[in-house]
């Protein structure tokens, strides 16, 4: 049991698990920074390719800085060159996205909250059943229920319009929105629940004074979610929707694939950028709390 | 008069039998606590009186209203939970007076109770405290204050000691009893600790598998227990159960262990057997607890034998030793400053006037 190791040889042992550390150490910042900079690459051309100008993209240096920060390829995918027809620009469909995602993603969030509430706390026979449908309603592929929801939509009269858009990314969000509420809510006592009741709180009380306050981080996870799935999205919104009324996504696709003239790769460059900006403001607003969200546990009473 | 009434009581949940033909009855201002091991049906029994559970078979009355189908708010009770069950998004102050606001209480009377109950339990100094800001001790102060405020007709308290340190929960157990000492309101606790049992009930009802094995007042509880489950449960260590037979001669009933060969017969004239003694030869339990197995005479009528000390645990005040009785193993208590050394054979007496007899086969007292 005893070896016999004399001081020395433990210097040399703690010199040379110190030197193996740092090794580890630069290994990992190597690693770290090589798979950072395969995320931030693409961006930082997108970026620098947006402020050159045509002739200067067509000398193929991608990665060299402009020469001249030239922002009207900015101004044209925001607002267009200011002739009439073929002019296709950001800014309506902008508002368009943001008609649609704010509505959709409030009541999805809701209706995922209600339906979660009521599968944890209000448990009633053939509940798990309903979960399990929900459920797979998360792995329908969108391409399958195309064809009925188009249908759905036209005899509910609301094809190609915002409205119909907002309809089905709620109902579409519903299962992952409760899905995640759910999650949430298990881990909260029922305890706290039976209380409520005793105290004389009803189903909607005890929901919305007891179990929605304490919800906050798995709404900020909900909406995050949502946001990005419904913002994002482009075969919803090029089946569904044409024209004036279609999403971001469905005109960014029309401005860049369908101009008959010279590619203009600074302009696409640009809208590109503007058309993921939302969401990436999202992100680095509420990212921290995505994280927490995500891994927090019960709401100990 | 009774304030509540258990009638007939059953309750499944799919095909397991959680309760079973319950019946009980409790005076007002009486501490009736539900005991026993975890699944034997007492916090579901809890939860039906509650009304948060809803009855298979049976009626529950409320100072003989029948309040089977009366919702939990109108039912006149208060409950205090194992996990607190604290709103975390509101103060204590909010926590406290939540159930009056729903009930439309005037805001001069809540303001009165609020005042009234949290000097009296010491949580003036908390109210703007969020329940995460707050000790175990105090959460279950504020939980019990949030059931003090509605003055019910009756506290149901679920296990509310179970999540509290072993020091704290002695003390948090003693003001319980000063605060039914004090209000002398009808309580119903359930808890598996039969210390708090013990200590705070007036009466106590021993359940297992959904039947109510003895309902009684702790000291009967403890010294006639009704069957060997009840004897078993109640005590620690518990009772010695020795195997053996009865054996009647003329005005003479004894009981011979097992393996004793007639030689061990002990007497049980002096027992009070709930009905006239059996036939002889009856397979019975002979059973006595280790605190009644002395190392002096106490009684005249102590029954003298010599044992071999097997196995010594010592736990401070007292300690606990290991016997070998006709190759059974009984246990005896003593304080720790009897000097006892295991291998060797020591003197003992067993105080026939505590002790209690089962009927093997049923298992119930005779």
């Amino acid at each position: 049991m005893s070896a016999n190791i004399s001081a020395t040889s433990y210097k040399q042992l703690e010199q040379k698990s110190k030197l193996k550390n740092m090794l580890l150490r630069w290994f990992l910042y190597f690693v770290l920074i090589l798979f950072a900079s395969y995320f931030i690459f693409p961006l930082y051309v997108m970026i620098v390719t947006s402020l050159k100008t045509m002739p200067e993209i067509r000398q193929g240096n991608l990665i060299t800085w402009p020469s001249q920060l030239n922002f009207k390829p900015w101004a044209v995918a925001w607002g267009g060159r200011g002739y009439g027809a073929g002019d296709t620009f950001l800014r309506p469909y902008f508002w368009n996205s943001i008609k649609m995602v704010v509505p959709a993603v409030v009541a999805s969030t809701f209706i995922g909250a209600m339906t979660g509430y009521v599968l944890t706390k209000w448990r009633f026979k053939g509940d798990s059943w309903i979960f399990l449908f929900l459920l797979f309603g998360c792995f329908i592929p969108f391409q399958a229920i195309l064809l009925p929801m188009a249908r759905t939509l036209g005899v509910l009269g609301i094809s190609n319009s915002i409205l119909g858009l907002v309809v089905v990314h709620t109902v579409y969000g519903i299962p992952f929105t409760t899905l995640f509420f759910r999650n949430y809510y298990v881990s909260i006592p029922n305890e706290l629940i039976k209380a409520a009741r005793i105290d004389g709180a009803g189903f909607f009380k005890i929901f919305f004074k007891i179990l929605l306050p304490i919800s906050a981080p798995i709404i900020v996870v909900t909406v995050i979610w949502q946001f990005t799935q419904i913002w994002n999205d482009f075969l919803f919104g090029s089946t569904f929707s044409f024209g004036e009324a279609a999403p971001i996504q469905v005109a960014l696709n029309n401005m860049v694939l369908s101009s008959t003239s010279v590619k203009e790769y600074n302009v696409d460059m640009a809208s590109a950028i503007i058309a993921g900006f939302p969401t990436l403001i999202v992100y680095v607003l509420a990212g921290k709390y995505f994280i927490r969200g995500l891994t927090s546990g019960a709401v100990k009473g | 008069m009774i304030t509540l009434k258990v009638q007939d009581l059953s309750k499944n949940f799919g095909s397991t039998e959680v309760l079973k033909k319950i019946n009980l009855e409790i005076e007002e201002g009486n501490f009736l606590v539900l005991l026993g091991p975890s699944g034997c049906g007492k916090s579901t029994l809890l939860n039906i009186i509650a009304g948060l559970e809803t009855i298979d078979e049976g009626t529950v009355f409320i100072d003989d209203y029948n309040v089977s189908e009366v919702e939990p708010k109108d039912r006149n009770i208060a409950m205090v939970f194992q996990s607190y069950a604290l709103y975390p998004s509101m103060n204590v102050k909010e926590n406290m007076v939540f159930g009056l606001k729903q009930s439309k209480t005037s805001k001069e009377k809540i303001e009165e109770q609020l005042k009234k109950v949290s000097s009296f339990l010491h949580v003036d100094e908390l109210l703007n405290r969020k329940p995460s800001q707050l000790s175990g001790g105090q959460r279950q102060r504020v939980a019990i204050g949030r059931a003090l405020v509605r003055e019910p007709r009756i506290f149901l308290f679920d296990e509310p000691l179970s999540n509290l340190d072993a020091k704290l929960r002695v003390e948090m157990r003693r003001e319980i009893k000063k605060l039914h000492q004090t209000l002398k309101t009808t309580v119903v606790y359930v808890t598996h600790d039969q210390t708090e049992a013990m200590s705070l009930g007036t009466n106590i009802a021993i359940m297992n598998h959904g039947v109510i094995q003895q309902y009684d007042t702790p000291e009967n509880i403890y010294n006639k227990p009704n069957n060997t489950f009840v004897a078993d449960f109640i005590g620690s260590p518990s009772m010695n159960l020795i195997n053996g037979q009865l054996a009647k001669e003329a005005n003479n009933v004894s009981f011979i262990p097992e393996g004793s060969n007639q030689s061990g017969k002990v007497s049980l004239n002096n027992y009070n057997f709930v009905k006239s003694p059996q036939e002889s030869g009856n397979d019975i339990y002979f059973g006595i607890r280790p605190e009644h197995i002395h190392y002096k005479k106490t009684n005249d009528t102590d029954f003298e034998v010599n044992l071999r000390a097997d196995l010594k645990e010592y736990v401070g005040h007292e300690q606990i030793i290991t016997f070998n009785y006709y190759s059974q193993e009984i246990l005896g208590k003593f304080p720790s400053t009897v000097k006892i050394e295991t291998g060797q054979e020591m003197k003992l007496f067993f105080d026939l006037s505590q002790i209690s007899v089962f009927d093997k086969k049923t298992n119930k007292r005779i």
